[in-house]
């Protein structure tokens, strides 16, 4: 029973992640990918984690594979924000979909001294 | 009693990566090795660890940090399938763009959970934090003006975060 309910979680993070590759392709800019990289691929690999935990239980394993899980919720935020952060300074351009700017436009008002 | 703390976090994370329960009876050679590590983590960087250590021992912040777990752990659903659905979707059904938000929090590490939280909002990422705004990029906007768009993201960690934290 629990191996059942562990391996179902290791499914359903393995759909997540193919999930997250998919739109890794589909999105059109930079900004977008990075949400699905971090949105659908940690979702992904915690279920994976989560089902390690339910089948091995309380024991080296299952704690190991907790500890790895907290470091990925903690992790995969603070890189996704760098590597936007980073990106928006280096001038990588938002998709010409995107709807609104408002960094851009605070940016140039403070430019011009207001 | 800072470096007490951090002894004593340092000393869990120390048990849970050992694990010295496993072979029946407890490894003392590990716990041994585990204390004298995280008394030296302790006196090195107790001064940078935090700058009120009081709040440790209240125990009404621990009710919310579970509460808080909650309700990032329903978020990170939400966001996840939302978003796999935004990708599924034969349209691709986006509308980007990079918002501004306020927050009222003061302290720099509840503006870094905030902002770290707001990774795991549906469709959302903090791109810049300037002096209590964050700007964030999201996959499909609702609210282009500051205080709907506050409304919507940023309380309902705000303000469990505001009670664990301040």
């Amino acid at each position: 029973m629990r191996e059942t309910i562990g391996i179902l979680f290791m499914f359903a993070g393995v759909v997540f992640d193919a999930i997250g590759c998919v739109g890794l392709v589909r999105l059109p800019d930079l900004y977008n990918r990075l949400q699905a990289s971090l949105k659908c691929v940690a979702m992904g690999t915690s279920m994976i984690l989560f089902g390690t935990m339910i089948i091995a239980g309380f024991s080296a394993v299952g704690a190991k594979a907790f500890l790895c899980l907290i470091f990925i919720l903690i992790i995969s935020p603070t890189t996704e924000h760098a590597l936007a952060r980073a990106s928006y300074i280096a001038g990588v351009k938002l998709w010409e979909g995107s709807i609104i700017d408002r960094l851009k436009q605070d940016s140039q008002n403070n430019g011009t001294g207001k | 009693m800072k470096k007490l703390i951090l002894a004593f976090l340092s000393m869990v994370i120390w048990i849970l990566l050992v694990w010295p329960f496993s072979s029946g009876d407890v490894d003392w050679h590990s716990i041994g090795i585990g204390v004298f590590a995280s008394i030296i983590v302790g006196i090195l960087f107790g001064n940078a660890f935090t700058d009120s250590p009081y709040k440790f021992f209240e125990i009404k912040r621990y009710f919310w940090l579970v509460y808080f777990v909650v309700v990032f752990v329903w978020s990170f659903l939400e966001a996840s399938v939302d978003f796999a659905y935004r990708v599924l979707h034969p349209d691709l059904p986006i509308r980007p763009g990079i918002i501004k938000v306020k927050t009222k929090l003061k302290r720099k590490s509840g503006i870094a959970i905030l902002a770290n939280s707001i990774g795991f909002a549906p469709g959302a990422v903090s791109v810049e934090i300037v002096d209590g705004f964050l700007y964030i990029h999201m996959a499909c906007i609702r609210y282009k003006d500051t205080d709907d768009a506050t409304a919507v993201v940023v309380r309902r960690f705000e303000r469990i975060l505001a009670r664990i934290l301040e």
